[in-house]
């Protein structure tokens, strides 16, 4: 346990050394701006992020979190500071907690830094607060799942270019494209499967403000999933 | 402290390391010298639990390598091949990760970092960003990383590559320093270094251990096998003859030059049969213009140990 919060302080840490987390973090806030600014922050739209988390979130976070998390791993590989790392009293499964905790505490600020939109339409008109609660509840099960994807993605290899394009092909094809498959079927196994799959399809009742324990269950299990394949890829990586 | 049995490592159908055992007593320098991809760095990284092995056992301290990782891990301070390090972190920064990882609390990590800096020279550099420093300085920071937590035993692979020559003497008089407390072992391909910072040296090719001793004890084997090089003026026939009737020698070469004979002549082991060609030749009344033996050094034994290691090899 202590081993993990060392981890995670590293890796914060390391966030705000780099400049490309600045980087991002200025491509983030200026794209939920220009989405927030043009879509919802105007005369008659109702006050809350719903459109704003409907669609362009989804495809901000889906581009964003990956070069948040392409470094996490492949960083390691490739300069070899793995070695000093996993030689020290530390086991495979606390560097990926710590890096997953790490990466998702710089998440929450991001997320943090996007409370200025509801303050924003709360001068104009009345908010509701528990919508609003459950919109963050959702982007924050949404993140968290990119970023367990991500780190997957950045154990895979030293490259840190093949892991943000394989995390975005994955997240993309999760996110968009089962969503926009299930549409074309009317009924049937196969839209129910889609469905399932969808990573867009179980955020959107966070969307609309309804709680649903299938969709908790969906998010919680597939990031502990991609977790559990990050801390077994690493294991791997010792017998080669 | 260090007891290797039998290890073995496997890369796919290449055997890396092929069965190799050793023993190493508590406190001094011990060299691993081979040369390059002779499986040093692979056996290094099964002791550091980094890699497993394919078979065979390891253990330091009483700890096996594979069962007790976590044990033998805070046992041991490695510094790997390439010195890796986060470039981000400044200098204290990356001691104090360390020294978290390893269970070290607030105070005791700042007493540690206190003394490993002064040790290793890096006072000045302590509160600068591990990316600008120099080759040198990184090492150094790998040093004092490595020996931060008073481990019993040290694990130094190639720890001079890429020094310049002062720092390289300052080095190695670092390591020697650190025998008298620990355990060191210290890979190399460099023999003049083993030779200088070593007690004992463990010389490893293709894989195998061919052969182990101090630097004293290599170079007396070498010498029993020692030559003796002579040059002389006589009947060329009459001289090979009664050379090589002398008592205890078993291979004469000679090479004739403008009248000169050059002998190189092997005796028995512990023979010495200066004294003999220098009598030979006032009794018959040749001229002697030189006589020496010639002086072993590790090198040669190194050299002709892996030479041998490969023939057999390719067998």
């Amino acid at each position: 346990m202590q081993n993990i919060t060392t981890m995670v302080r590293r890796e914060l840490g390391a966030y705000f050394l780099s400049p490309i987390a600045y980087a991002v973090n200025a491509i983030f806030l200026f794209s939920c701006g220009l989405a927030f600014g043009l879509g919802t922050f105007r005369t008659g739209a109702e006050a809350s992020l719903r459109g704003l988390c409907e669609f362009w979130m989804l495809l901000i976070l889906c581009f964003v979190l990956p070069m948040l998390t392409m470094r996490l791993m492949s960083e390691e590989l490739r300069s070899g500071t793995i070695e000093t790392l996993l030689t020290a009293p530390i086991s495979e499964i606390e560097v990926v907690l710590g890096k997953f905790f790490g990466a998702l505490g710089f998440y929450l600020i991001l997320l943090a830094t996007l409370l200025l939109y509801p303050v924003l339409l709360a001068t104009f008109g009345a908010v509701d607060v528990k919508l609003l609660i459950c919109n963050y509840l959702g982007l924050f099960l949404v993140g968290a799942l990119y970023i367990a994807a991500g780190l997957f993605f950045s154990t895979l290899t030293r490259h840190q270019v093949i892991a943000v394009l394989l995390s975005f092909a994955l997240l993309a094809l999760m996110t968009f494209a089962f969503h926009a498959l299930s549409t074309l079927f009317d009924a049937g196994l196969a839209k129910v499967v889609l469905q399932q799959l969808s990573i867009r399809t179980h955020f959107q009742d966070f969307v609309r403000g309804m709680l649903d324990l299938n969709h908790l269950v969906f998010f919680v299990s597939l990031t502990v999933f991609f977790l559990f394949l990050s801390v077994k890829l690493l294991e791997m990586r010792r017998w080669k | 402290m260090i007891d290797v049995s039998h290890l073995t490592k496997m890369y796919g159908p290449f055997r890396a390391v092929d069965d190799i055992s050793f023993h190493v007593e508590k406190g001094g320098v011990v060299g691993f010298l081979g040369p390059n991809g002779a499986g040093k760095t692979t056996t290094i990284r099964i002791l550091t639990c980094y890699h497993p092995a394919t078979a065979g056992a390891a253990s330091i301290g009483g700890f096996d390598v594979f069962r007790q990782s976590m044990e033998v891990r805070r046992r041991i301070g490695y510094l790997p091949e390439s010195t890796p390090l986060y470039p981000e972190m400044r200098v204290r920064e990356y001691l104090h990760f360390r020294g978290k990882l390893r269970g070290m609390a607030l105070p005791e990590r700042q007493a540690a970092i206190k003394r490993v800096t002064d040790r290793c020279w890096l006072g000045e550099f302590v509160d600068r960003p591990i990316g600008q420093l120099s080759k040198g300085m990184k090492q150094r920071v790998g040093l004092a990383d490595a020996i931060m937590h008073d481990p019993e035993v040290l694990i130094l692979d190639e720890p001079t590559i890429g020094l310049d020559p002062t720092q390289i003497r300052e080095t190695r008089s670092l390591i020697r320093e650190l025998g008298e407390r620990h355990t060191v072992l210290l890979s190399s391909h460099i023999l003049h270094e083993v030779e200088h910072t070593c007690s004992r040296t463990i010389i490893i090719a293709g894989g195998r251990i061919v052969a182990s001793g101090s630097p004293q004890e290599l170079r007396d084997r070498l010498r029993a096998q020692a030559r003796v090089v002579t040059e002389l003026r006589g009947p060329r026939d009459e001289v090979e003859r009664t050379v090589r009737g002398l008592p205890g020698v078993q291979k004469v070469q000679v090479d004739s030059v403008d009248g000169w004979h050059r002998l190189a002549v092997e005796a028995a082991p512990e023979s010495d049969i200066r004294e003999d060609i220098f009598r030979l030749t006032t009794s018959k009344g040749w001229s002697l213009r030189e006589i020496r033996r010639d002086e072993a050094t590790l090198e040669d034994f190194f050299v002709q140990v892996t030479r041998q290691q490969q023939e057999r090899k390719s067998e």
